[in-house]
Order: structure tokens, then sequence, then C-alpha cells
């Protein structure tokens, strides 16, 4: 189980296969992979300002709360700030479970959290300017499904 | 009493500082934000529509009819964009 949050470039692959190891017990591993992406194709950069300290404590309630709803085996969350170039890998998550559908679900779960209750500020950096990324109502939204019916 | 304001993205940038800190009687976020907002053209600005903020006390979301009492920490941002 663990929660990094780093400058640093990560190998997604070495992340990968190093994930679920030691256990005997996981049966699946989902793996999301967040890419800076390019859609005006003017950026030349894109800068992430993150809340030290409370983006630790976001992030591990988080992954309490998921590892509260589904019966993982093993936990990944790891996000990068500050200066990204369009192509490089800005964050991911590794949900390790029994069987798939646990691993699924909390993976999905993870991203739509970490998007809008993650202390994170995408600003797009480009030649003509710099912009802060608005949040999205879909972000937003996503994160109903997950509530209590009621 | 002490606390210390740390601001994030677009706020930082209108209001000009990372984090400051200020002596306050404020009884809540509001008030605090009502005091920021006499005091200089900048934090009007920043704090013209509270609907694009978002408040953390001591690390942990917050609404703006918050408490103050026994908060160190308060932070204003935007909304999140992470992932």
């Amino acid at each position: 189980m663990a929660v990094r949050v780093q400058a640093e470039a990560f190998d997604h692959g070495a992340e990968v296969a190093a994930f679920g190891q030691g256990g005997r017990d996981t049966g699946a591993v989902v793996t999301f992979l967040g890419i800076v992406r390019d859609d005006s194709g003017r950026m030349t950069a894109m800068e992430i300002e993150h809340y030290p300290g409370m983006t630790e404590r976001a992030l591990q309630a988080i992954e309490a709360e998921a590892r509260a709803r589904w019966d993982l085996t093993d936990c990944l969350i790891l996000h990068r700030h500050g200066r990204l170039a369009p192509g490089e890998p800005i964050m991911m998550v590794a949900t390790g479970s029994r069987h798939r559908a646990a691993a699924f679900a909390a993976a999905e779960f993870l991203m739509d959290y970490l998007k809008s209750r993650a202390p994170f500020w995408k600003k797009e950096i480009g030649d003509d300017g710099a912009a802060w990324v608005a949040a999205r109502d879909e972000d937003e939204a996503a994160l109903s499904r997950w509530q209590p019916k009621g | 009493m002490t606390i210390d304001i740390l601001y994030f993205a677009w706020v930082r940038e209108r209001i000009g500082l990372p984090r400051e800190t200020v002596e306050t009687a404020a009884p809540t976020v509001a008030a605090l934000v009502d005091e920021l907002r006499a005091r200089e053209e900048r934090y009007a600005a920043a704090f013209a529509d509270l609907s694009a903020l978002r408040v953390a006390l001591d690390q942990d979301m917050a609404g703006f009819d918050a408490p103050l009492a026994g908060v160190r920490e308060v932070a204003f941002f935007p909304p999140m964009t992470g992932g």
C-alpha cells in the first residue's frame, strides 16, 4: 500500500512489475497511467501545483476509502508535480485483488476521487501564454455514482 | 489569534503571494474573507466569487461558514484538477 507524491519521473513498467509482489493472494492487477495531453497543439509544458501535506493526507484518505469498500491485496497512487512536457507520465494508480471486479472498480474509484478531491492544480504553458485548467462538471458528476443510494 | 493563510493556483497569482500570517478575531471563514476583501483590491478581486473557490482548514476541506476557533492554517484555492 503506498501513496507517493514526487517531482521526479517514474518508470511505469517497473512500477507495474514490482506491484503486488510478495503476496500469493493477488489474482488481478489493474493499472491506470495518466499522460500529459496537448489538446491545443501549442502546449510546451504543464505545470502541476499541489498543497504539500494536504496532498498526501487526501490521497491516503482516498486510498483508505477504497480499501474499506473493496477487498484489495495492494494499492498504489503515484502523482507527480512540477513542470512536465506533453507525452510525459503524470500519474498512475494500481490496484490488486483476488478477482478482477474489485481491482477494476477500485481503480475507477481512485481516479474519480483524485481528479477532484486531491489538491492538485494544472496549468497549461504555451507559446502564447499560460492558463489554469478549469475543473470539469463531468468530474464532479462522476463522484455521484459512488455515493450511497438512498 | 494567529492564522497562516495559504493561496494556491490562480488565487495565489491574483493575490501575489503564496502564504501569509495574519492576526484576526474572525469567528468564521466567511468573516476572515470579509477582512481580507477589505484590505486591497487584489484581495477583493481574488475573493469576488466564492463559488469559484474552495477552502481547507488545517488541511481538511471545509465550508465558508465553518468556525475558525482552534484553526492554525487556512488555505484558499480553486476547484482541484488532479489526475
